[in-house]
């Protein structure tokens, strides 16, 4: 990298199972007056483009694009949406100030999940309509294929997904935001109800409202505003085949290849010994168990076991989900992966309150677009830069 | 027919059956029902028609004031909570006579969608609705016209509280 790209501002509201009080476009606007406060700057003067993530049917409107500038300070200005994960919206953003046209680059995602009547239809119709569909198995049922396969390669046990829960709904009792903060048993998970084998109901993350903006600058432009640029060290992401006929079903390939994107732009040679602290997507408990080994975190294998032993807790080796992370936050559909960055930056900044890590400065972000998928990011984030402190 | 066999098994394909989607083809029906939060600002315009009144909301930085009312000012990106009643009467800035439905159905009589500027907005403010009670010959950009609303037990806080827009004057 000839610049560097740096997070100045952050700004969000929620995370509520519901928030009948506001619109859609009031959340983001609250958010985006907190990120811009934060960021000190004015979107109507000083930010060059603006890049929000989203999805038609998660808003029930054809062509969504159109409604994100206004509340964001967008209109009359360079705005464009992706149809993916918030840290897609980041990769993006990255990518323009790195083309030198654009000094100050917003991204914003949001979640109004409690507005969407027919959830489960919406992710139904995400499945091949001639292959899949037809056979009317709930979608969950893709994940119930995943945790069986990875759980009887990996030797991850149910008890370890379990463990999964419990830690991050204890976590998310230290974190304001959280919607889901419990202090739960391992056994409450194992006894809740069966949903897709070997998926309880507890190891599924619920849905939460809300909206995070975040405000990217480049190098000088990042010193300039900031006393402490969180600097984006490395971004990466990567699909594995759509086909639930022929995709990886034990590891997430997907978080091996952007993990690998990241790693290499960040310069990191060890993951397992430079990343300090990870936000990764846990929408199912085992999901956090399959990124945590598919980003080179631990061994294959090793990551149920290491969650059970504590190495994984908020005061273990490799603190991962100190947020709460879905499971205890709550799923926030396309904003889902600005949430897990949201989490690096307020830890890298010394601003996460009674659940800050000791000594920090270089963390990891991760995000999965959920089932069906095999789409995920990762993003390397660090107080530093490379090879010399900022 | 060869002459070694005299019927084929089976049943033929009919014309119907291509017709009707039985071969060829995949029926399937999505469910995405949705119940959207009306927001602080959209929520009191609403609960206004339904008292009979179109609320605008004022921004004092950038002295204008807007239709339908929003949380916030798009121009100077300042919060706007300040509602002002607006009397239901404007001008026409554009319209379309409308010869097809939503759903695409061709009908003799059009709809006539335009936008009002409705006077005490600040142009470019105006409320989009359809127009009614005026021949399709008449109807002209600048055009004086006014809100016809639903009977008040009939409303029910939607912009349909609203049935059109007529001329002032009986054209
Ligand atoms: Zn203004």
């Amino acid at each position: 990298m000839n610049t560097s790209v740096g997070i100045v501002g952050i700004g969000w509201t929620g995370f509520r199972p519901v928030t009948p009080e506001a619109s859609y476009k009031e959340l983001v606007y609250e958010a985006a007056v907190r990120a811009y406060a934060d960021a000190g700057v004015d979107p109507r003067r000083d930010v060059d483009s603006f890049v929000t993530v989203s999805e038609d049917f998660h808003e029930g409107t054809s062509i969504f694009d159109e409604y994100v500038p206004d509340q964001l300070g967008g209109a009359q200005r360079p705005v464009h949406t992706i149809t993916g994960d918030g840290l897609h919206g980041l990769a993006a953003a990255v990518m323009q100030i790195l083309t030198g046209r654009f000094r100050i680059v917003v991204v914003e995602g949001h979640s109004k999940a409690s507005n969407i009547l027919t959830l489960p239809h919406i992710t139904a119709y995400a499945l091949d309509p001639i292959l899949n569909r037809p056979l009317h198995a709930n979608p969950l049922a893709v994940a119930g294929l995943e945790a069986c396969r990875y759980m009887h390669e990996s030797g991850a046990t149910r008890e370890q997904c379990a463990a999964v829960v419990v830690k991050n709904r204890r976590n998310a009792l230290r974190n304001p935001a959280a919607a889901y903060g419990a202090d739960l048993r391992a056994e409450d998970v194992l006894v809740s109800e069966a949903v897709a084998s070997p998926i309880t109901r507890l190891e599924i993350s619920d849905h939460a409202d809300g909206a995070i903006v975040m405000v990217l600058a480049d190098d000088e432009t990042a010193r300039r505003l900031s006393p402490h640029p969180v600097w984006m060290r490395g971004i990466g992401w990567a699909n594995d085949s759509p086909s639930l006929e022929s995709r990886c079903w034990a590891r997430a390939a997907y978080a091996e290849q952007a993990a690998a994107m990241a790693y290499r732009m960040a310069g990191i040679g060890n993951p397992a010994e430079e990343i300090q602290f990870a936000e990764v997507d846990d929408t199912f408990a085992y999901k956090e168990l399959q990124h945590l080994e598919a980003l080179g975190l631990c061994a294959q294998g090793r990551a149920g076991p290491l969650t059970v032993e504590g190495a994984t807790a908020p005061d273990g080796c490799l603190p991962v989900n100190v947020s709460g992370g879905s499971l205890g936050i709550g799923h926030l559909l396309d904003a889902s992966g600005l949430a897990r960055v949201l989490e690096v930056v307020l830890q890298l900044r010394g601003q996460a309150g009674s659940r800050q890590l000791g000594d920090v400065y270089t963390g990891l972000a991760q995000s999965w677009r959920g089932v069906p998928t095999t789409s995920g990011a990762v993003a390397v984030l660090s107080s530093r830069l490379s090879g010399r402190e900022s | 027919m060869t002459q070694r066999i005299a019927s084929y098994p089976g049943t033929a394909l009919s014309e119907e059956d291509i017709e009707r989607g039985r071969v060829l083809s995949i029926h399937d029906r999505l469910r995405a029902d949705y119940a959207w939060d009306a927001g602080l600002a959209i929520g009191r315009y609403l609960d206004g028609l339904k008292a009979g009144q179109i609320l605008g909301v004022r921004c004092e930085r950038c002295d204008r004031t807007v239709v339908p009312p929003r949380a916030f000012c798009e121009q100077c990106f300042a919060p706007m909570d300040a509602f002002v009643p607006l009397a239901g009467v404007g001008t026409v800035n554009t319209f379309s006579l409308c010869y097809v439905t939503w759903d695409v159905k061709r009908i003799a009589e059009p709809l006539i969608p335009s936008v009002i500027d409705l006077d005490g907005t600040s142009p470019p403010a105006g409320i989009m609705h359809l127009l009614g009670g005026v021949a399709t010959d008449r109807v002209r950009i600048g055009m004086r016209v006014r809100a016809v609303w639903k009977p008040a037990r009939a409303r029910e806080g939607a912009i349909t509280d609203i049935r059109y827009f007529k001329p002032l004057r009986r054209g």
